[in-house]
Parts: C-alpha cells; structure tokens; sequence
C-alpha cells in the first residue's frame, strides 16, 4: 500500500520527508507496527469478543457518513482562553469569526475542557455507547488524544483535505508516538511545561529547578505541582536526570516517591489544574509548575511574574485536535484545522495564546505582527530549546491505569 | 408535642388529612352505594397516586443507578477490556484499606463542621424566631442570600479573603490566633488556607443553612405561652431554655445536624481548592477514582462504604436522640 497515493506532489513529498528524516524515521516502522496491529484488532473484534470499551473497528473517513455538506456547522469544544479575541469585543474572535465567513460553516465554539480526565468522562458514555458526543472536533492533550485513538474512538483524517496541515505541520510534530504520521490528530498548540515563580513572593529569590520546589525551606508551604501526571512526573524525572522518554517503572515510583516525601513534609501547598495562575498572581503560591503559555499571559498583567526553563529539560507536549467518532461534520473539522495551519492565521493565533506554534513559516508571519513574539523561544523555539524539550513516553492501557492510580495517591486521593 | 404523622413531610399535625377523615363520610349522598363504593376505593387510592411522582423519580434516579452501582462494585476487569461481575468483593477490602484514613478524616471533618454550624446556627435560629420581631422575614431572606450565587463561586471567593498575604489571616496573626490553631494542628506556617481549617470553615460556611433553617422552623412552632407559663412557675431563663425551649426544638437539631453532616462528609469542593493534598476526603479519592485512574469498581466500592457508614451512624444517632417525630 502506498501511504502517499492520492496526495498532490507536494503534499506527498512533504510526508516523506516528516516520516523518514531525523526522528521522524523510527516513526515509519511504528506506523507499519501499529497499522498491523490495528488489522489484528479489528479481526479479533470481529471474531466476537467485543471489548465493553475499545475499537470497535472501522473508523476511517469511509466508516462514519459525513453530513458536512449538507450542515455547514461545525461544534468545537476547546479549553478556556485558548483562541485569540478581539481587544475591544471580548465576543469576538478575528480569526475564527474569518473562517467562518470564508467557509461558510458555522461554528459553535465552546469552552468546555477544563482538565482532560473530566471531559473523557464526559464523552466517554456516548463513545463506548457508539453514540455522537454532539462535538465535530476537540482540542485534548496529546496522552489523551493517544488514549482516545488507541480505543478507536477518534475518526482517521483524510490528507486530501488538509493540504495546508499536511505541508506546514513542523517536521518535529509528525513523528509524534502517540499518533504516528498524524492520521487522526493535529496539533492545536505545542505546550511547554516550566518551572514559574512570583518574584515578589520569593524576596527576589530565583526558582529555577525542580529539586529547589521540592526542597527549599523559604518555599514551604507555598509551591505547587499540576494534577496532570504527565507534566509533573514528567518533569520531576527530567530533574532527576530521568528521560521521560523512556523511563522505566522504577524511574516512575521513584519520581512519585520523591514528590511524597514533599507532600509529607508539607512542602507542597497544591495540585493544581489551571487554576494555579491566581494563586502564582497572588503570590499565595510563590513557585510553581506551569504551563509556558499561560505564564507569558500573566506576565503582561503582573511583571513580578518569571519563569525558567529547568537546565535539565522541560517536558514538551502538544494539544491535539481531534474528531471524536460518529461526529457528524469531519469535512468541516478538516476545515478548520486546515484553516489555522495557514502561516498567518497560526501566527495570529500564537500571538494571542502564546504557546508553542506547529506551524512552518508562521515565524515569518508573526515577524510582521509583533517582532518579539517572532523571536520568544517558547512561541517559536530555537534549536537549543527544542532540544531541551522531551515529551513523556506513550504509555499502554495498564501501565496508564497503573500509574494514574498511584499519581492519584500521591495528590492526595 | 404533635402526633407522629405519617406521610407529611412538614412535620406539622395532618389536620387536612384529619379533617376530610372525619368530615368525609358524613358528605357522601346518602343510598348512592355504588358511587360511595369506588369512591372510597378511589380515596384508598390517592395517597398512592400521590406518592407516584416521587416514587417514579426515586426508581429512576436512586434505586436504578443504586443496583447500578452495586453491580459495578463486584466487577473486574479495565477500561480497555472492558468490567465483568466476577463478584470480587476485595474491592471493598482494598478501599477500606487504602482509603481508610480519608474516610475518617471526612467524618472528622463533617462532625466538626456540624458542630460549628450547631454552634453558630441555634443563637441565629432562636433570635430570628423569637426576638427578631419584624425583621424575621429579611434576616431568613439573608440567611439564604448565599444561595444566590454559584456554591463554587462562594467557596472561590474564600480563597481570596482567606489569602496568605490578606488582611484576614494578618490580623489573626497579629492577635495570636494562628498561633493557637497552629498549636493545635489546624493550621501550619502562619497561613490559613490549604490547612484543616480552611478546610472546616469552608464546609461550616457552606452548610450553616442547612441547620438554621430546620432550626429555626420548630423553634418557631413553639407556643410562647409554654415560656410564659415556665416564667410564672418561677423557672429562670437558664431553666426555661434547657427544660422548654431545647427539647421542643429538638426535631430541628436533629434535622439540621443530619442535613448539615451527611452532605459534609462526602463533599469534595471544599477540600479540593481549600486543601493541601493532606486534607483530601472521601469525595476527592472517590472522584480520582473515578476519573483519574478509570477504575470504576473500586469507585463504586467506596461510595457504598460511604453510604453505608452514614447510615450507620445517621440510625445509632436518631435512636440516641430518640426523636421519633423526626422532621
């Protein structure tokens, strides 16, 4: 089977280029891989033993009947603040309000993810059910994004009607583990997360690593870490000069014990989802792990808000779109991921919600809105931050189970 | 004191009921046999008709998901494989187990908090119903007021009076407070947030409704002229309080107690932005359980110990209490 047929020249090209160069090239093998072992899946599925949850099998863009061209609507749930608004009519969203009129469809932008773990749940019944979740296209982190495809619950885009995704998706981008050779997702944003502190309420004091959050005295009380267990084991392992890329089971514990012995001590104040920004505004939370994007927003507001990026790597991670099984409008999704994949549209985008930005030729872009933002390395990273940056290991459905049970110990429950 | 009522769910005597009782008969045409016949059946009938609706909703939205959630509770398996009954009841063993230590914690936590509410609400109950006069009707209205906004949004708006750098918790400082409720082991490094405290007056500020309202319902159903008689036999206030007032609005003590510590014990708001990850409850470890870790069984076994111990301790405390005309 050719993975290219049907694509126009240069699509193709770029493909191979992603799929063979650098990094990229282990990921042509684990395509393969993971073709196979979705044939062997579906085949023990349709001998009878259906799983309660899991692939049911078939869900390419022949699978699912597409009604996008007679609904020209499309429900996107997102994350808060996570799209670029209009200074002056909050209601507004240039470039979203652009594709709509450009496209014709309509879309019904909703805010609802807050926390991955919460919105699985909540879109979990109706997938499992083999229902329509009502939302055509959603924005989650990349490990869920994983988890959704791994169970077959995400539909498989067509390259055909994403030739903007196809050629400017960053190389970096399409060698992701999670989805090899980005057959179901698309990044929305690459993330960073870092270590951020409120000057002010450290007396001055400069937090740059993990070990000083855990461990210093003038801190007690008064740090936090993120309920998302990818970001703080992730990075606590990095400290502990772990890769998080292939860390073994021992690592883990010994990344959990490690952050134990904090909680026991009551170094840690918190574990957090988005909402440690207030308390890092307040200084109620002197240091704290955070999300790059969210920090260079809050600094515009509170200049005794810093940040560094730990010497021994931070953890790297995208926020992937993607449509959910049985939605309804696929061709509208592709549409709008197509659409932000244009280089002045994702650097209008970036400009706003300040993470890191997928898109190839959208530095050029941004040089002509705002210069400093085409030069902040966690907007469009230099070659030296790319290398600090490591994502955390795809995980199988038992090892996620298993780690996730003791994460949720250690975090209090 | 009233009679038991059964079936009224105001706790005031069923002279309604009582009424068309004695009354009904006497209207019915006289000779009309038949007619009085299905009448009287129909009549038989209506209580239950009325239960239907309550009935119907308490099938759907209790009982249904109640064997829902017992059947889950025996189950194994994972999310990918899919949960099977295989009747493992060591995911009661393992909750209990491993969780033990949240399940006392939140009952520390909620009889605190209902003891604080006691404490605070049955001062404010009695004086909105016998002294307030004229601004009874505004000081319930206020009373309430809270419920105006979101539960969140009341419990959000603590973190900001109650942070570290704030005037609150820098005049208990300066007083010497903190250092009492350090001493006892509420509050840690001069802050009150993410400490047992914030905690336990999270859950107090959020539940006090609750108990002034039955309170103040059966202390305002007490005939003034039993104070009066208590006064003319002599008895001082102190007497009068503990002999007359007391008992009689005990009804209400036992409602509000109940209302105020059984959704206490399984909240998980509180604890989750007032907290530090040594004050997590039940609630939370049930939720993570549920959403975080994906094991549903053991989720499911947690709730139903949660349930259980409730409602054991719930029926030791109304035969201590001996009130059998419960609200």
């Amino acid at each position: 089977m050719d993975l290219y047929e049907g694509l126009p020249e240069p699509v193709a090209k770029a493909w191979e280029r992603g799929l063979t160069s650098g990094r990229a090239a282990m990921s042509r093998r684990r395509l393969l891989r993971a073709a196979s072992l979705a044939a062997a899946g579906s085949t023990l599925a349709a001998c009878g033993i259906p799983p309660a949850a899991g692939n049911k099998g078939g869900n390419g863009p022949e699978d699912t009947p597409d009604h996008s061209r007679e609904e020209k609507v499309l429900n996107f749930a997102n994350w808060p603040l996570y799209i670029d608004v209009d200074e002056k009519n909050k209601k507004k969203r240039p470039t979203l309000d652009r594709f709509e009129r450009e496209s014709g469809i309509k879309v019904k932008y909703v805010e609802d993810i807050n926390d991955n773990n919460e919105f699985y749940g909540k879109i979990k019944p109706q997938l499992a059910a083999g229902q329509d979740t009502g939302r055509d296209l959603v924005c989650l982190s990349d490990w869920m994004a994983g988890r959704i495809i791994r169970q077959g619950w995400a539909q498989r885009l067509d390259p055909a009607n994403l030739p903007h995704a196809v050629t400017n998706l960053e190389d970096r981008f399409r060698a992701a583990a999670h989805d090899p050779g980005r057959q179901y997702s698309y990044p929305w944003a690459g993330t960073a997360c870092i270590v951020a502190y409120n000057k002010k309420a450290t007396k001055g004091k400069k937090v740059t690593s993990v070990t000083q959050l855990l461990e210093d005295e003038s801190l007690k009380g008064r740090i936090s870490m993120l309920t998302e267990m990818t970001d703080t084991i992730g990075l606590t392992m990095l400290d502990m000069g772990v890769d998080s890329e292939h860390f073994s089971a021992d690592d883990f514990d010994a990344a959990i014990a490690r952050i134990q012995k904090a909680v026991d001590r009551k170094q840690l104040r918190r574990f957090s989802g988005n909402d440690y920004m207030d308390e890092l505004n307040s200084g109620d939370i002197a240091a704290c792990l955070a999300w790059a994007g969210d920090v260079v927003q809050l600094q515009m507001d509170n200049p005794d808000v810093e940040f560094a990026v730990p010497e021994r790597g931070y953890l790297f991670g995208t926020d992937d779109l993607l449509v959910p099984a049985k939605a309804r409008h696929r061709s509208n999704a592709e549409a709008l991921i197509d659409y932000y994949y244009q280089p002045k549209e994702a650097a209008e985008l970036a400009a706003w919600v300040n993470y890191i930005c997928p898109v190839s030729g959208a530095q050029a872009e941004m040089e002509k809105i705002d210069k400093e933002l085409a030069e902040a390395p966690l907007i469009f990273p230099d070659a030296r931050m790319i290398a600090k940056g490591k994502n955390f290991r795809p995980m199988s459905a038992k090892e996620e189970a298993r780690y996730e049970e003791k994460f949720s110990k250690l975090i209090g429950a | 004191m009233t009679a038991v009522a059964p079936l009224s769910p105001s706790g005031r005597p069923p002279t309604g009921a009582a009424d068309e009782a004695a009354s009904g008969p006497g209207k019915e045409p006289d000779g009309a046999g038949t007619g009085t016949g299905t009448r009287r059946s129909r009549r038989r009938l209506t209580p239950y008709w009325l239960l239907l609706p309550a009935g119907l909703w308490l099938a759907v939205f209790f009982v249904a998901p109640l064997f829902y959630q017992a059947s889950t509770s025996v189950q194994s398996g994972s999310l990918e494989e899919g949960f099977r009954v295989t009747w493992q009841f060591s995911n009661y063993t393992d909750a209990l187990g491993t969780y033990g230590e949240h399940f006392v914690r939140s009952f520390g936590y909620a009889a605190v908090a209902t003891g604080l509410c006691l404490l605070i609400g049955y001062p404010l109950a009695y004086m909105i119903a016998l002294r307030a006069g004229r601004w009874r009707n505004l000081l319930l209205v206020l009373v309430i007021a809270p419920f105006f906004t979101s539960f969140l949004i009341r419990t959000l708006a603590w973190k900001t009076i109650l942070s570290d750098g704030g005037p609150v918790v820098g005049a208990l400082g300066s007083l010497h407070v903190l250092d009492v409720t350090s001493w006892l082991g509420l509050t840690a490094d001069d802050r009150v947030l993410a400490t047992p405290l914030a905690v336990v007056c999270g859950l107090t500020y959020n539940f006090l409704p609750f108990m002034i309202l039955p309170l103040y319902s059966s202390l305002e159903r007490i005939d003034t002229s039993l104070l009066e008689a208590a006064r003319d036999l002599y008895a001082k206030p102190a007497t009068t309080f503990r002999k007359v007032t007391f008992p009689l609005s005990l009804p209400g003590v036992v409602a509000g107690t109940l209302l105020t510590f059984i959704p206490a014990s399984g909240d998980y708001i509180n604890a989750q932005l007032l907290g530090s990850p040594n004050e997590q409850m039940v609630g939370n470890a049930i939720q993570k359980q549920f959403l975080n870790v994906l094991d549903y069984p053991t989720a499911a076994a947690m709730s139903f110990i949660l349930m259980a111990l409730i409602l054991i301790m719930v029926s030791v405390y109304m035969r201590k209490a001996g009130t059998e005309e419960l609200v």
